[in-house]
């Protein structure tokens, strides 16, 4: 420490370099050696004496970060000419550019031309400064409220779940956030507390208050009710409030006995409502679920890999919760898999092992696979593909062979396309070109000629980013009440726009079981809506995403201003073919199409266009849908 | 004292001065150093111990003084006129500055105890031969700083320095461990003189060698100070260096046992290390007491300030914390209020209360000043009608305690992009005003009511002024708003106030005015200019006319709101002034510096009756006691320090706080201590069981070594984070309802 100090004390002083460098911008050719060391030392030290005095004023400024008035404030203590023109917004770092054999650091000074400013649009003036109240603390407990902080923040939750002997080491932070909680905790507890005695783990009350009671009622209620905009609400609040910290085992525990009871009863509707909630709890910034996987991962799991989740499984779409249910199961393993609990490969096994097995169904096979083959690209080259082969023969015994029953066949169907799916971009990606359907059927079996078309579509709209767009909607379409499952949802338009989903079909019906992909966009079976505007009245409100229709919606939804247009699927189609987008002006289409009840088995290699938004559109819709609302609200504070 | 100090030697003639502790508020500061003229002396005229020997000198000093005027002004003429007559010696003049620094500066003499004029010449003459240095810089243009610092113009051999200071070292790291820790008190000062005595006299490369070696071994709280001695390598670094001043002008005071002292003294007379004796005897100042050596933690407790503890003569005079008497005020609504509430039972309980109130009232403290000690303004109707109303509402006050905390209701400023620099909330809490980074002062009503102009002179010519509702309808409708802007300072604001009365606001800003803002017009009503530099903060009083600023100029000014110039100037601290508060009985100012100590001023006589050191980093925040007898402070080591003020004691730590403190409250009653910080918490503390414990017998009362008990986790009864919200200002309600605020800052 000492040691450390004095290096920092005594050390600095800017190299003579610095001092010549200096002297040159200035005219001045040759400076003595000498003079550059007493220069460098003097100014060194009124740099330092300068640095003190802004200090002073940072202090009082009440900051934590040093500014550029700082300095001109000490400047003037000093009765000496204050800088200007040094008020960056932006960070400026320290750059060093290399000239006449030697390193210069050097303050980037653009030029500027003044009609580009004259011309630019004046910026949105800031927020004018205003006061807000609220309660920190009612009666010594602080509530739980958006305006404070969460009770336990989220790193803490991590660390206790994850290093619990660590835990409380900042002891005072801890102790001080649960104390403000619970009554009990603070001062009686405090005296009874022996001096000498090793703090043992705070205690955190478990009784919740009337309010959380009230407030765990409605939401559940809510969530599993059969009003879809309370649903969302509530979703919505699971997903955004930060007091829910201590309600979360009760949660957890709500969706583990629902999945249980559902899953006997068959009702899909509810164990939809049930993953939802789980994604909700997911999708807290402030809760870290990592204590309550014990619950969560086995309702998870039985979402995927059950034989039966609804009463007709021929004619309800379950998959699509299978599918959505892989999805949560995959972001889990991403979010918590740790070295000591090992997630990701426990449940790798599990799926592996009830695939291999031969008299798994058709239904818990396709779950099996799903939840594979979200887990990521690696997963699907070592343990999807070289049994591609295998799982072929079994396909073609089904679909070619004796009509056995049709469950089975529209199982088979259903893994048939998921694998297609899954393995065509992976393929795509590790399989050098050219593709010869010869050599897939060798290498792959019965599924090798179809594999090998996919893998070619893939890879004309891989020079264009292929994508699975599709990864973030799960679009159900049932005869009953319709579910909309979206990955995107969760910001505030998912209330309004699911209803929407649920109308349209059903008074237009449109969809075939197999739209076409998009370089062909109007393939006889896919039916689009299209409404023609005239390149002036197109403005960028409408949506600039190409895509297969069942691809589009979470992309849409993201981008700002489509959520204010209720139709779920909206997309714009330049004239000219995929790479040209509605910066063109030209004649537009809008095309609204629609979701198809098998939407979310088809085959997807669907393409987005470069101004889709990025890779992986289930990480990007939910960012975009984050950094959107900071920006509406400014500076909503708490 | 004095006599303490007679084996001292040739220090006498300083400690003398030193021995008055009114006068070392005035005498011996930095400010005055500057201003006045180049002797410290000059100003304290009771140099009275010795009064052949202490005037002579003093005289002389005067002559050399004016000498030195004279030349500088190239009068030499007079120069030489004032020489013969005065019969000084050729080489006296140049040499003066050494000498008239009045800190006994010349070095190596050794025994100048004669008290003629003679001897003092004789005196001069040794100083200039020792002083090597010295007329290179007679000729400089800041004769005060030569004055300064010649005294470290004594040469010993730079390459001894190291064995002088690692010999010392051994030495206290060998003695008793009860001494131990006292004389390692030593070693910080000796560490800064000798390291500046190394600088001041070229070595630059063992001054850095020495400072190398030895400055791991100072206490952390120092680290500040030796960063910026760290940056001090060259002579031509140490004129017009604040803290090198702060080290000359006042010298260090340590605090020892009387046995300590003698083992520190036959050591350094044995080895007759005299380098180090005399930077003991020039620069630093030992208070030794009679009785039991201090431990570790209890100087530990006490230093941390620039220029070490406070003298304990300086904390003995008569403070009297005790609250005036409240003026009777009848209280004929009262009765028809609590008839309109209609609450049975209240009115009876209240009436006692009442009663016990008033009688307290007649009763006077014996801690309290005279009513009329400073004089204060009348009431006015105004006033009492808004003492009822206090009155009132004090019968309505939650009492607080560790089963009954506070509700705290939190203003977040928003959109205030880190620009928020001070907020300050009317007594009554209907008002809340903001000082801001831009310049601008922003005052809020946080009541329904909303805020409004009155109306221009044309327009009140229209007005009705014999009509009952005469104060309704001055006031323009049309300028309603919930906020008002004050535009007029330049720099940013760092302080504000609310008179009492709620009809003024003061600004303190980076310009280096305080202005006064009435709350009627929202105009600028006065700017006041004195401090010439950035102004840190500013407060009324509780009785309203008088405030009180501080700020970069050291000096704490005590204004009335209608003289354009200051009533009282408080110098004596050694950096800047960063916190004022007055206290409740308006006769005291406390002011909290950034030399770490915290001073306590009279407002009559502007004395300086306490100083309280302790603190290891500069002091941002202040509040009394309601009852007057306590003061707490917080600084940016985030320790809340409890004083006693009546004893001049510390009586209490309190420690939790990551970051700054920055703002401070007592409930009203009292009973709790609220403090908020740049760590985004607000914390409640249990100041009656912490003002409870306290052991006040004779004994610490006279020696004032309080022994803390660390219980602050005892103390602390709640918590409260707020969303990266730093809590810059805290306001009891007359209920006890707590208000915090501070800007959002996402």
């Amino acid at each position: 420490m000492a040691e450390e100090r004095r290096q920092k004390q005594c050390s600095v002083v800017l190299p003579t370099e610095s001092m010549k460098a200096m002297a040159e911008s200035v005219g001045v050719g040759q400076l003595q050696e000498e003079s550059c060391v007493a220069l460098s030392e003097e100014v060194s030290y009124r740099i330092k004496e300068i640095a003190q005095d802004a200090l002073k004023f940072m202090h009082h400024g009440k900051r934590r970060k040093l500014t550029t008035s700082d300095i001109d404030n000490a400047l003037k203590l000093k009765n000496v000419e204050p800088l200007y023109g040094f008020q960056s917004q932006e960070f400026i770092p320290f750059r060093f550019a290399s000239g006449g054999g030697r390193e210069l650091h050097f303050y980037e000074e653009k030029e500027v031309d003044l009609s580009d400013i004259i011309n630019t649009p004046l910026p949105r003036v800031p927020l004018d400064v205003s006061l807000k109240a609220h309660w920190l603390s009612i009666e010594g407990v602080q509530p739980s409220i958006p305006e404070n902080p969460p009770p336990a923040p989220k790193e803490q939750q991590k660390a206790e779940s994850t290093e619990p002997l660590k835990v409380v080491k900042p002891g005072q932070e801890e102790e001080g956030t649960i104390q403000g909680k619970g009554q009990g905790a603070t001062a009686p507890d405090g005296k009874g507390k022996e001096k000498g005695m090793i703090r043992l783990k705070p205690r955190s009350t478990h009784e919740l208050s009337v309010e959380q009671q009230l407030y765990y009622k409605e939401i559940t209620e809510a969530c599993v009710g059969s009003c879809e905009a309370k649903r969302a609400e509530a979703l919505q609040s699971i997903a955004t409030d930060p007091g829910l910290y201590q309600m979360l085992p009760r949660f957890s525990t709500f969706i583990s006995e629902g999945v249980r009871v559902n899953v006997v009863q068959n009702n899909l509707a509810l164990l939809i409502y049930l993953m939802r909630m789980v994604k909700a709890l997911m999708d807290n910034p402030t809760l870290y679920l990592e204590k309550y996987l014990h619950e969560l991962i086995p309702a998870v799991v039985t979402c995927i890999v059950s034989k039966q989740l609804c009463l007709r499984p021929d004619v309800d779409n379950h998959w699509a919760l299978r599918d959505f249910a892989a999805r949560l199961m995959a972001q889990s393993c991403k979010t918590f898999s740790t070295t000591t609990n090992n997630i990701q490969s426990r449940i790798t096994k599990t799926f592996t092992k009830s695939w291999l097995d031969d008299k798994t169904q058709w239904t818990t096979r396709y779950g099996c696979i799903a939840g594979l083959a979200e887990l990521g690209p690696d997963v699907i080259k070592t343990l999807i593909l070289p049994r591609l082969t295998v799982e072929g023969a079994r396909i073609k015994a089904v679909v070619e062979g004796p009509v056995v029953s049709n469950i089975d066949k529209i199982g088979a169907d259903h893994v048939q396309s998921l694998l297609l799916k899954h393995c065509a971009s992976v393929i795509a990606k590790i399989r050098p070109q050219p593709d010869n359907v010869e050599q897939y059927r060798t290498d792959y079996g019965y599924l090798g000629p179809m594999l090998c078309s996919h893998v070619m579509k893939a890879r004309t709209q891989a020079a264009l980013q292929a994508q699975q767009v599709n990864r973030t909607t799960l679009t159900i379409t049932q005869p009953r009440p319709t579910v909309s499952v979206s990955q995107s949802g969760l910001s505030g338009s998912a209330g309004p726009r699911t209803p929407s989903i649920i109308k349209v079909p059903s008074s237009l019906a449109l969809m075939s079981p197999r739209p076409g992909t998009p370089s062909q966009p109007s393939p006889p079976a896919t039916k689009y809506i299209v409404m023609a505007t005239s390149a002036g009245a197109a403005s960028t409100q409408q949506v600039i995403t190409l895509s297969s229709s069942q691809s589009a919606s979470p992309v849409t939804s993201t981008v700002p201003s489509a959520t204010s247009t209720l139709q779920p699927l909206v997309k714009l189609e330049s004239g000219s073919g995929p790479g040209l987008t509605a910066s063109r002006p030209m004649q537009k289409y809008i095309v609204v199409s629609l979701p198809s009840s098998a939407s979310s088995s088809l085959e997807t290699k669907s393409s987005v266009l470069p101004t889709s938004i990025s890779s992986t559109p289930l990480d990007t819709g939910m960012k975009l849908d984050r950094s959107e609302s900071p920006g509406a609200s400014t500076q909503s504070p708490h | 004292m004095a006599a303490v100090q007679s084996g001292v030697g040739d220090g006498v003639e300083e400690k003398d001065i030193k021995t008055e502790p009114p006068t070392d508020g005035f005498g011996n500061n930095a400010n005055d150093g500057r201003v006045l003229s180049s002797s410290p002396g000059s100003s304290a005229p009771a140099a009275s111990g010795k009064p052949a020997a202490g005037g002579t000198p003093e005289d002389q000093q005067t002559l050399l003084a004016v000498l030195q005027f004279l030349k500088k002004n190239k009068l030499t003429e007079s120069v030489e006129i004032l020489r013969r007559e005065a019969g000084l010696p050729e080489d006296a003049q140049d040499a003066k500055g050494a000498d008239s620094s009045g800190s006994g500066g010349a070095a190596g003499s050794v025994d100048l105890e004669g008290g003629d004029a003679s001897a003092l010449l004789s005196r001069v003459t040794v100083s200039s031969s020792a002083a090597a240095q010295a007329p290179t810089k007679a000729a400089e243009d800041q004769p005060d700083v030569n004055v300064v610092l010649s005294a470290y113009s004594q040469q010993g051999d730079p390459a001894l320095y190291e064995v002088y200071y690692s010999g010392l070292k051994r030495f206290i790291e060998t003695v008793l461990d009860c001494h131990r820790a006292e004389l390692s008190q030593v070693f910080y000062p000796l560490f800064v003189h000798m390291y500046l005595e190394l600088v001041y006299n070229n070595h630059e490369n063992e001054a850095k060698a020495f400072f190398e070696k030895f400055s791991g071994d100072q206490e952390c709280y120092y680290e500040d100070d030796l960063r910026v001695l760290s940056s001090l390598t060259k002579k031509e670094h140490m004129r017009g260096n604040e803290t090198l001043l702060d080290f000359r002008t006042s010298k260090f005071v340590l605090r020892i046992s009387r046995d300590s002292y003698q083992l520190l003294k036959r050591h350094l007379q044995e080895r007759q290390n005299n380098q180090i004796w005399n930077i003991i005897q020039e620069h630093l100042y030992i208070d030794i007491f009679d009785g039991m050596p201090r431990s570790k933690s209890q100087i530990d407790a006490m230093s941390g300030s620039l220029a070490g503890e406070a003298k304990r003569e300086a904390n003995k005079a008569k403070v009297y914390y005790g609250l005036l008497k409240e003026p009777e005020i009848e209280l004929p609504l009262d009765d028809e209020d609590e008839e309109a509430e209609n609450e049975e039972g209240k009115p009876k309980k209240k009436k006692p209360k009442k009663d016990s109130m008033g009688s307290k009232s007649k009763k006077q403290d014996p801690n309290a000043p005279s009513q009329n000690r400073i004089p204060l303004p009348e009431l006015k109707d105004s006033d009492k009608l808004d003492k009822i109303m206090y009155m009132k509402e004090a019968t309505k006050r939650i009492r607080l305690g560790t089963d009954n905390l506070p509700s705290i209701c939190f203003y977040s400023f928003l959109n205030a992009y880190q620009g928020l620099t001070a907020v300050d909330f009317t007594d009554d809490s209907s008002l809340i005003a903001g000082g801001f980074a831009d310049s601008t002062v922003r005052v809020w009503s946080v009541t329904p009511k909303k805020l409004r102009k009155v109306k221009s002179a044309a327009d009140l010519n229209l007005i009705d002024k014999e009509s009952d509702d005469v104060l309704e309808r001055i006031m323009d409708e049309k300028t309603a708003s919930e906020s008002k802007i004050l535009y007029g300072h330049s720099g940013p604001v760092y302080g504000i106030s609310f008179s009492p009365d709620r009809n003024y606001l003061l600004s303190s800003s980076e310009d280096g005015t305080v202005r006064l803002w009435s709350l009627q017009t929202f105009t600028c009503l006065v700017g006041y200019k004195g401090h010439n530099y950035p102004v840190w903060d500013t407060q009324f009083s509780p009785y309203g006319y008088y405030f009180v600023s501080g700020g970069h100029d050291r000096v704490a000014r005590l204004w009335a709101t209608d003289h354009y110039q200051p009533l009282r100037m408080f110098s004596g601290h050694l950096a800047d002034i960063t916190c004022t508060r007055f206290h409740p009985n308006s006769n005291y100012v406390a002011t909290g510096s950034s030399d770490r100590t915290i001073r306590l001023w009279d407002v009559l006589n502007g004395n300086c009756v306490r100083i309280f050191t302790g603190h290891k980093g500069p002091i941002h925040a202040l509040a009394f006691s309601p009852n007057g007898k306590f003061l707490a402070s917080g600084a940016t080591d985030g320790r809340v320090l409890l004083w006693d003020i009546g004893h001049g004691l510390m009586v209490g730590e309190l420690k939790g706080h990551a970051d700054t403190v920055y703002s401070l409250r007592f409930s009203r009653d009292g009973e709790l201590l609220a403090s908020g910080s740049m760590d985004n918490t607000v914390r409640l503390w249990d100041a009656m069981k912490a003002f409870d414990d306290l052991e006040t017998d004779d004994f610490t009362a006279a020696t004032g070594h309080v022994h803390l008990q660390d219980n602050s986790q005892e103390l602390l009864l709640g918590t409260y984070m707020t969303k990266s919200t730093p809590v810059i200002h805290l306001h009891f309600t007359r209920r006890n309802l707590l208000l915090a605020a501070g800007a959002y800052n996402p």
